[in-house]
């Protein structure tokens, strides 16, 4: 899989209360929730967030609530991948569950800039900004999490599984 | 279960627990087509979030929850009012020394204080698991960390949680097990235990356990045979890294805006004034809390511009402190009590704060914009530093005023 997009820039511990506040959790409707993401952080990214654009972060993205919403509001709102340092483990299940890439780099978040266009490939893990010519690889995702991921997340993935039992 | 840290299972949990997202859980469990959930015995369903209902789109999803509670036969479901799912898991027993407990919510780390393995799981991953019954976990590395000593006077369980907080960091544990252990655990409540394993969630815990021992176990008695055995460390087993701490040591401690660790004692922090003080959560709402509180309270009056909101853990919590007078204590000390459950921690209802305001707080998180305005500051501390400040109106040190008996 690969996309194509801009970068946006976080710093660490971006919590899920910033990814989206508790008080527009009373509407599940993904539009609404992406017309919020990361408003906690940044005005402008709901705004001006395109199709194919990747988040990159430091530690710990995706800390405190398990509210899954925080992966829905990016994922609606266009976001192709999150790349961090590292990530809070129920962010990270829940983004894998959901169907969005979340990629672990160690240097990403150093070597990218706000506005980079940059090219992600996940199966390879790697990603490169053609203009600056940076390129770095990228820590690839368990292969248990792939299946998951190229199934188009939890939900096609166990249908799946249990239409396969059902035949067999 | 014989497995090695690192090594990835597929585990079956004893029990499965969500709250106001149900409504998701549903949602997606529908959209797998499965007829019926594995085991509805083993699921438990509360409502906690924001009860009662604050929006008409709350109380639709509620309604649903209720349909749907029905449909699929699980009766272990909790209604407006009955209290926090990680207060009842404990308080009515569904939770059990040695269990593996997933939960959709961060803070089901809260059941290790019974000697469980209780982990935080998604909306979706629940569904998952009420289809299919299973999912899959890495085992964690685990960090021990020893309490020895007593505490302070005026110093509790959550000045404990701050001070790790200081030490770890908010990503100190992640993906990690803590387990307390150490000559200060034998002495703690399960109350106590209980705002340790919560506030692990805070330093990135996947779990916390406090291995069971015989204060936990006359629980159980008279209950039959437990399910499993009681999780121990192996007498051999090894440790990611190991934390010694003397209690002693600790003073009241305040975690300040916006992050966990920007933590430090009670004096560094004091003279700030409040607006509004709050004491209640899974972290600290429960009877043992609002005693601290009430003996703080008694007999003096909140500071006028600032507004004390108290919010029992639960209805047995709350039934418990009607009888004991602490309510009674609260209210005519110019508190408000609000009905059981999670309350205004959310920032959803009941206590949303204003730009420009603070709030010293007995829950978990002090995240910007957690409580309402981005603008407003969020200050995390005991209930008995809570009390304190909420007489003085500013945040203030409980040794001062908490009677030296407690």
């Amino acid at each position: 899989m690969s996309s194509k997009g801009r970068v946006w820039r976080f710093g660490d511990d971006v919590n899920t209360d910033l990814v989206i506040p508790g008080r527009y959790l009373d509407n599940y409707d993904p539009v609404h929730l992406a017309s919020h993401a990361m408003e906690g952080v940044s005005k402008e990214f709901a705004k001006n967030v395109r199709k194919g654009d990747t988040v990159i972060a430091g530690r710990n993205f995706g800390c405190g609530s398990s509210r899954e919403q925080a992966v829905v509001a990016l994922k609606r709102a266009g976001v192709s991948a999150v790349i961090a340092k590292s990530f809070a483990r129920i962010f990270y299940r829940n983004a894998i569950n959901l169907g969005l890439p979340v990629i672990i780099s160690s240097d990403a978040s150093d070597l990218f800039i706000d506005g980079d266009v940059v090219i992600i490939d996940t199966s390879e893990g790697v990603m490169m900004s053609e203009s600056r010519k940076v390129t770095t690889r990228m820590d690839p995702i368990p292969d248990h999490l792939r299946k998951i991921l190229d199934a188009g997340g939890l939900v096609p993935y166990i249908k799946e599984a249990l239409a396969g039992r059902a035949k067999a | 279960m014989n497995a090695k840290a690192g090594q990835i299972v597929e585990a079956a949990p004893d029990l499965a627990f969500s709250h106001e997202n149900t409504f998701l859980v549903g949602k997606s469990f529908s959209e797998l087509g499965v007829a019926q959930i594995w085991d509805p015995s083993k699921v438990v369903v509360v409502l906690d979030h924001r009860t009662p209902a604050n929006t008409i789109q709350t109380a639709a999803a509620h309604a649903r929850i209720r349909q749907l509670v029905k449909e699929l036969g699980i009766e272990k479901f909790f209604d407006v009012g009955e209290g926090i799912c990680h207060q009842l898991l404990i308080e009515r027993g569904l939770a059990k020394p040695g269990q593996l407990i997933l939960g959709a919510d961060s803070h089901t780390t809260t059941a290790g204080a019974i000697g469980a393995f209780a982990t935080g799981i998604g909306a979706t991953e629940m569904a998952g698991v009420w289809a299919i019954g299973s999912l899959w976990l890495k085992i964690p590395e685990t960090i021990r960390v020893s309490l020895n000593g007593h505490l302070a006077h005026g110093c509790f369980p959550k000045d404990v949680s701050l001070h790790l907080a200081s030490v770890l960091g908010p990503s100190g544990a992640e993906y990690k097990c803590i387990e307390f252990t150490g000559g200060h655990i034998i002495d703690t409540t399960i109350s106590g235990r209980m705002v340790l394993c919560n506030m692990a969630a805070e330093i990135g815990a996947k779990a916390a356990v406090v291995p069971a021992d015989s204060t936990v176990m006359v629980r159980y008695v008279g209950c039959g045979p437990l399910p499993c055995e009681p999780v121990q460390s192996d007498p051999d087993a090894s440790f990611e890294d190991k934390l010694d701490v003397n209690v002693s040591k600790i003073p009241p401690m305040v975690s300040g805006p916006h992050q966990i660790d920007k933590v430090g004692s009670v004096e560094k922090f004091e003279g700030v004034s409040v607006n509004q003080a709050f004491i209640g959560t899974c972290t600290n709402g429960r009877l043992e809390d609002l005693v601290v509180a009430s003996s703080i309270l008694k007999g003096r009056k909140v500071a006028n511009g600032c507004r004390l909101i108290v919010v029992p853990a639960s209805r047995t919590v709350l039934e418990e402190a009607i009888d004991m007078g602490l309510i009674q204590t609260i209210l005519s000390a110019g508190g408000t009590i609000l009905p059981p459950g999670c309350g205004p921690c959310l920032g959803a209802h009941e206590g949303v704060l204003a730009s420009g305001e603070v709030c010293i707080s007995s829950s978990n998180r002090n995240f910007r914009g957690r409580m309402g305005s981005e603008e407003a500051e969020i200050y995390l501390a005991s209930p008995a530093t809570v009390a304190a400040s909420a007489i003085k109106g500013k945040i203030s040190d409980p040794r001062e005023v908490l009677p030296s008996e407690l």
